[in-house]
């Protein structure tokens, strides 16, 4: 398994985002390692409560902090991250207390379909859909197994952002298995709302409909944002998704698309979830003999 | 009920200070692009800072009152008149039930701030009344102003003896077609060739069309990256990162063409390289430009950054205290 496991991480660029934010890239590739590292990081941060501390922003390879600069000096806050990133060390033994959740997606859908067909002449290869494009580039015999790959191990939520609830997910699998795809050569200037994507190594539910450049190979029934906080999983918050939650994506039919949206609709619709420590060390050792143990978390009983 | 719009003007939105601590989840802060007019607005009626006022892009809209109040226009040169009869800026004034206040045609700025005694009543959203039109919450409706609209405001009480008192000419800024702002260069600056951040810098940019309350786009000159094999996870353009998050203020290149500056109700993050961002006390003036305007970027340091805004927290306090 060695090839699983990835190699040291550069030394991270520290940043002002102008005289209100601090940014600090990690790495400038994406990798497990490094996400875990901008969490373990930002939840310590979080526990600090520091007086001027007004957004913590984990994302992808780095994070984002926004400030009053006018009670916390950007240098003092930098100050303490270095320290923060050092006592995180190499995340050995690091927990992340998150969840897992069971997330239905219909693939090649009719709607996102009729999206991709629409905007061919944004795309790379105008004559294939999106997902024959995305599985031959990534040298899949077939988009059956392309499908396969994508819904066959779980992800990780690694960033929050772009508009409202838009998770970014970047899967638990080696790095000689992760996918990547370019985004669309032009943006299109529409995506369904719940669309399923994937752009550079990552895959989205779109939030909102909207413009979007990511390749499009299904749509989801269930929300991922509830303005009106109306479902049981948003009574907390407008957004479902956390940074460190596990989602499985999971291969539905249109008639268990139609019976969520039902639910959806009347009110009763919540995500399948369950409670879970996640050790980041056994996924970066042995990815998939972690995933079969968190899908039996997910839906054992 | 005491705001009848009549007609709606061209983006007329409810705004205030905005929806700050939620950038996490991916919500940008809203709220009024030129904070200075719009606080100075609340400072001449005598509103609790924060209260919300109306954001007024361009061209103005035909506004009813429907009982007294107590108000103020500031920000761009879009002068008010009440009844057909012009009135000042940076001043409080007094409108009756039936006056009818209207805007002439804009003059310099770009966004002129009507502030109302007591406050425009709109109902809270996440602690903030200003309005986010992308996902349609906040404001009125979650939306800009349409015709036939009726908008309430907050408990005032009789502040008729702030009618009359003004913002000191000095304390007034002034619009120009030509404007500099000063930015912290950093974020993913690394991405840019030394020769395109020269140029960068040295190029006076114009603004595009494309300039509303989610960015700025500028053109006028070209800038090209480092070469390099593109990281996992980044996509395989050069003007692609792993996807990171954007500061409010923040520049990127997508194409290595027309930068583009993002603003408050921007996406909260992306896969562009940015290359600095604008420093918070020249963000009021980025939001008085106009497409054609001329812009510049001059790079400063934090140092200097700070200075700036402890002048303008300074300037604001002034102010504050002068109209108390």
């Amino acid at each position: 398994m060695s090839r699983g496991v990835e190699t040291e991480l550069p030394q991270a660029r520290y940043s002002y985002g102008g005289d209100e934010f601090v940014f600090v890239e990690l790495a400038e590739a994406m990798s497990l390692k490094v996400n875990f590292r901008a969490m373990a990081i930002t939840n310590k941060l979080e526990e600090e409560r520091i007086d001027g501390v007004m957004d913590i922003c984990p994302s992808n390879a780095s994070y984002m902090v926004r400030i009053d600069p006018d009670v916390l000096h950007p240098d003092d806050l930098i100050s303490r991250l270095k320290e923060i990133d050092a006592e995180a060390g190499d995340i050995q033994g690091f927990e992340l207390r998150t969840r897992v959740v069971d997330v239905p997606v219909m693939m090649e859908d009719p709607w996102t379909h009729e999206t991709l067909m629409r905007f061919r002449d944004r795309h790379q290869d105008p004559e294939t859909t999106d997902l024959e494009y995305s599985a031959r580039i990534n040298g899949y015999d077939s988009k059956e197994d392309f499908i396969a790959a994508l819904l066959g191990s779980p992800w990780l939520v690694t960033m929050i952002g772009f508009v409202p609830g838009l998770p970014w997910c970047y899967q638990l699998v080696p790095p000689e298995e992760q996918v990547e795809v370019p985004k669309y050569v032009r943006p299109r200037t529409y995506t369904p709302e719940r669309a399923f994507g994937f752009g550079g190594g990552f895959a989205v539910v779109y939030s909102v409909e909207g413009a979007g450049g990511y390749q499009l190979y299904g749509l989801a029934p269930a929300p991922v944002l509830d303005v009106k906080q109306e479902l049981k999983d948003f009574q907390d918050s407008i957004v479902f998704p956390k940074p460190g939650d596990v989602f499985n994506y999971r291969g539905i039919e249109r008639e268990e698309f139609d019976e969520i949206r039902g639910c959806v609709e009347d009110g009763t619709f919540e995500y399948r979830k369950k409670n879970f420590v996640f050790h980041p060390d056994r996924a970066l050792h042995d990815p998939h003999a972690y995933n079969e143990e968190i899908l039996g978390v997910l839906y054992g009983d | 009920m005491a705001i009848r719009v009549k007609s709606p003007g061209l983006l007329t939105t409810v705004q205030d200070t905005g929806r700050l601590g939620e950038y996490a989840i991916g919500m940008p802060p809203s709220g009024a692009m030129d904070v200075f007019s719009y606080q100075v607005g609340n400072y001449l009626v005598g509103n609790e800072e924060g209260a919300a006022g109306l954001e007024i892009t361009y061209f103005g809209p035909e506004l009813e009152f429907t009982e007294d109040a107590v108000v103020a226009v500031t920000g761009a040169q879009m002068p008010p008149k009440i009844n057909g009869e012009e009135a000042p800026t940076w001043e409080t004034l007094s409108v009756e039930a039936g006056d009818v206040l209207t805007f002439d045609y804009l003059q310099n700025g770009a966004r002129s701030y009507l502030a109302v005694a007591g406050g425009i009543d709109v109902p809270v959203f996440m602690h903030s009344r200003s309005t986010y039109t992308l996902i349609g919450l906040g404001g009125h409706e979650g939306r800009a102003l349409g015709e036939g609209d009726e908008l309430a405001l907050g408990e005032a009480g009789d502040r008729s003896d702030r009618v009359g008192m003004a913002v000191v000419e000095q304390q007034i800024p002034k619009y120009s077609k030509e404007t500099e702002l000063r930015v912290i260069i950093g974020l993913a600056s690394y991405r840019l060739t030394e020769e395109s951040m020269e140029e960068f810098l040295n190029t006076t940019w114009t603004v595009t069309p494309d300039a509303d309350r989610v960015g700025y786009r500028y053109k006028g000159g070209e800038l090209g990256f480092v070469e390099r094999e593109q990281p996992a996870g980044a996509g395989a353009d050069q003007a692609n990162v792993v996807d990171f998050g954007y500061p409010v203020g923040s520049i990127q290149v997508p194409g290595g063409v027309e930068p583009i500056v993002l603003m408050n109700d921007a996406v909260t993050g992306g896969g562009y390289a940015t290359i600095g961002t604008v420093i918070s006390a020249d963000r009021d003036k980025l939001a008085q430009t106009k497409t054609n305007d001329k812009t510049r970027f001059r790079s400063v340091d934090l140092e200097e950054a700070l200075a700036a805004r402890e002048q303008r927290r300074k300037q604001m306090a002034e102010i504050k205290e002068a109209l108390s």
